[in-house]
C-alpha cells in the first residue's frame, strides 16, 4: 500500500476498495512501528488524521470528493497548523500551538487530505543534514548511519520509508532537493512565489519556497496542483493562471535541449555520483533529448552570496522571537534585556544563533556595502548566468549534491563544509527558478539525485521530463530495506 | 579574517543573544571561517551591476484600505508566556 502512486490510491479510494480511514490507519501503524528508528516525525496526529479520514470517506460517499480526497499527507513542521503544535524543530517554539493554518495546510485540508503529523527538519530550516533539530537527527532510511539531508529531512525520510504517501517541504537553499536526493525520492522546488509563504515560518523570505516531496514526478505533479496558487496574504505570491501540472506528463521529450553546465561536473564532484548522473543524461538522450554545453561561470560565488543574504534576512525575521508574545521565555529574567538575551540564547540552537549573528554583523554599520550590497549584485550575476544559459537550452541538468548522504556527525562541527555541500542547489534559489531532484542511481549504497533546473514557471516541463525519465527507469521505485 | 572576542561580544549584542564566556572562542572561530568564505566575493568586479533584492520583477500589490482582520487577542494571548488583563507582561522597565 505504501508503495502505490497517488493516482492508484485515489482510484482505490474512489472505487471503494479501501476507505480513507483504513489507508490512514495503515500509515499511522507504519509510523508507530518504524519511526522510533527514523525520527522523521516531531508530532504525529492520529486522532485528527482519523477524524479527517472519516470526513474524506463521507465526501467520497456523497460524490463531492476531489482527486486527493482521503490520501493522507505529512507537513514539514515549518507550516503552521491550527490547533496542532508547530515547532519549526526549535526549543523556541516547543510549546507553540499555531492559532491558524498556513495557506498550504488550508489548501490540502480543502483537498480532503488527512494530516498524519508534522515532520522533523533542521531548526528553522537552517541546515543541510537535519542534525540541527531540537528533537534530534533524522536517520536516512537507506542507511541508518547516514543523514537524510536537510532541511526537509523528516519529510524526505518519511516518504522514502513509506511513512506518508506524500509530504510537503520547503526549499530556501536546497532544502527540498538535497534531502530528496539523499533519500531517493522526487522533490520539486517551484518558481519563487508559486506556493504561498503565508503560515510558512520565515527563514529568508526572498528565497523561501514550499513544494511537494513525493515518490515520483507524477505524485509531485498531483500534489503541486493542490499546493500552488495565488494568495493575497503573501505579498510575493504570483497572480497567474496555472496549468494542470499533470496534463503534460506524457508529452514526448524528443528534441528537448538539455544544458550541461561544465562547471557542475568539475572538481569536488564524487566520481561515482558523476557516473550515475552521466548515465541518467544518456538515458534522457535515448528518449530523444539533445545535449548542449552551457556555462554558469559565477557558480562559485553563489554560496558566499547566499550565506550573506539568507542570514541577513534571518536576523531580521527571527527578531520576532523575544519571549513576549509566544514561544520560549527564560526563567526569572532580571530585567527586559536579560529576558530577550537569555530567551534567545536558550531557545535557539547553535546553527540558528550563528546565522543570526552573521546576519547582524553583515547588516551592521560599516559592513553593509562590503557584504550585503555586494552579495545582492552577485545574486543578479548568478541569475543572469542562468538567463543566458536558457537561450541555448530548455532544461539544465546536473547533480543535486556533489556526494551521496554523508554519515551522521561527519560535518556537524564544520559549518562551512556543510554550506559548501549546497553548491549546486543554492544558485537556483538566488535566481528563484524552479528545480527538481529525481532519483537517478545509487553510489556507495546511497541514492543519487539528478538535478533538473528550468526557466521561470517551467514546472510542468520539469515534471514532464522527470516523468518521462521515470517511465524508462526504476530508480524511483527502489525501496529501502527498512520499508519493505 | 579573524574576529576578536570583543567583536563577538559586539555581534552578540546586535543579535540580542546572550553568549557565555566559554562560547565566545567557539563563535570567534566559526564566524571567522564564514567571513573567510565571504572574502571570495571581494575579488569580483561588480561595477555597474544593479543589486537584486528579489527574484521576480514585481511591484508591491496594493489593496483597498478596509478592515480584513478581526480581534482575536484572547486566542492569540493564550500562547503568551505571561498575560494579565489582556496585556503582555514583561519584567519591569521603568523604576
Amino acid at each position: 500500500m505504501h508503495t502505490l502512486s497517488l493516482k492508484t490510491l485515489s482510484e482505490k479510494l474512489h472505487n471503494r476498495e479501501i476507505s480513507s480511514v483504513e489507508l490512514t490507519q495503515y500509515f499511522l501503524n507504519r509510523i508507530e512501528k518504524l519511526d522510533p528508528e527514523l525520527n522523521s516525525y516531531i508530532t504525529v496526529t492520529p486522532e485528527l488524521a482519523l477524524e479527517m479520514a472519516k470526513m474524506a470517506d463521507a465526501a467520497i460517499a456523497e460524490g463531492s470528493a476531489g482527486p486527493l480526497t482521503g490520501i493522507p499527507v505529512a507537513h514539514k513542521d515549518i507550516f503552521t497548523t491550527d490547533g496542532v503544535r508547530t515547532t519549526c524543530a526549535s526549543r523556541m517554539l516547543d510549546n507553540f500551538v499555531a492559532p491558524y493554518d498556513a495557506h498550504v495546510v488550508e489548501k490540502l485540508k480543502q483537498a480532503g487530505m488527512p494530516l498524519l503529523g508534522k515532520t522533523n527538519m533542521d531548526e528553522f530550516a537552517m541546515g543541510s543534514s537535519n542534525e540541527t533539530s531540537y528533537y534530534g537527527a533524522v536517520r536516512n532510511p537507506w542507511d541508518l548511519n547516514a543523514v537524510p539531508g536537510g532541511s526537509s529531512g523528516g519529510s524526505a525520510a518519511a516518504v522514502a520509508a513509506g511513512l506518508a504517501p506524500v509530504a510537503t517541504g520547503t526549499d530556501t537553499g536546497g532544502s527540498i532537493r538535497q534531502p530528496a536526493s539523499f533519500c531517493g525520492i522526487t522533490g520539486i522546488k517551484p518558481t519563487y512565489g508559486l506556493v504561498s509563504r503565508y503560515g510558512m515560518i520565515a527563514y529568508a523570505s526572498s528565497f523561501d519556497q514550499g513544494g511537494p516531496m513525493a515518490k515520483s514526478a507524477e505524485d509531485a505533479a498531483w500534489l503541486l496542483n493542490a499546493m500552488a496558487g495565488f494568495d493575497k496574504r503573501d505579498s510575493t505570491s504570483i497572480e497567474r493562471d496555472l496549468p494542470d501540472f499533470t496534463a503534460s506528463l506524457n508529452d514526448t521529450i524528443e528534441g528537448l535541449r538539455i544544458g550541461l553546465p561544465k562547471e557542475y561536473f568539475g572538481e569536488g564532484l564524487d566520481a561515482e555520483v558523476a557516473a550515475q548522473i552521466e548515465a541518467a543524461i544518456k538515458q534522457l538522450e535515448a528518449l530523444g533529448a539533445k545535449v548542449v554545453e552551457v556555462s554558469l561561470p559565477n557558480k562559485d560565488l553563489a554560496v558566499p552570496a547566499y550565506y550573506v543574504l539568507a542570514p541577513a534576512e534571518a536576523s531580521s525575521n527571527l527578531a520576532r522571537y523575544d519571549g513576549v508574545r509566544y514561544g520560549y521565555r527564560c526563567e526569572d529574567p532580571k530585567d527586559l534585556k536579560d529576558m530577550y538575551f537569555r530567551s534567545r540564547a536558550e531557545g535557539f540552537g547553535e546553527e540558528v544563533k550563528r546565522r543570526i549573528m552573521i546576519g547582524a554583523y553583515t547588516l551592521s554599520a560599516g559592513y553593509y556595502d562590503a557584504y550585503y550590497l555586494k552579495a545582492q549584485k552577485l545574486r543578479r550575476m548568478v541569475r543572469d548566468d542562468f538567463m543566458r544559459a536558457f537561450e541555448q537550452c530548455d532544461v539544465i541538468a546536473g547533480p543535486v549534491s556533489p556526494t551521496v548522504a554523508w554519515n551522521l556527525g561527519e560535518k556537524k562541527d564544520d559549518p562551512v563544509s556543510m554550506y559548501l555541500a549546497d553548491l549546486y542547489t543554492i544558485p537556483v534559489n538566488l535566481a528563484g527558478l524552479p528545480a527538481m531532484s529525481v532519483p537517478a542511481g545509487m553510489a556507495q549504497g546511497r541514492p543519487v539525485g539528478l538535478h533538473l533546473v528550468g526557466p521561470y514557471f517551467s514546472e510542468a516541463k520539469l515534471l514532464n521530463v522527470a516523468h518521462q525519465f521515470q517511465q524508462a527507469t526504476d530508480w524511483h521505485q527502489k525501496t529501502p530495506e527498512i520499508a519493505k | 579574517m579573524s574576529l576578536s572576542i570583543d567583536e563577538v561580544e559586539k555581534i552578540a549584542a546586535l543579535a540580542a543573544i546572550d553568549v557565555q564566556a566559554q562560547e565566545k572562542t567557539m563563535y570567534a572561530e566559526q564566524l571567522s571561517k564564514v567571513l573567510d568564505l565571504f572574502a571570495q566575493m571581494e575579488a569580483v568586479d561588480t561595477e555597474g551591476v544593479a543589486p537584486m533584492a528579489h527574484p521576480l520583477e514585481m511591484t508591491q500589490r496594493l489593496r483597498e484600505d478596509e478592515v480584513t482582520e478581526y480581534d482575536q487577542h484572547e486566542k492569540f494571548q493564550q500562547l503568551a508566556p505571561k498575560v494579565e488583563a489582556g496585556l503582555y507582561l514583561v519584567p519591569q522597565v521603568i523604576d
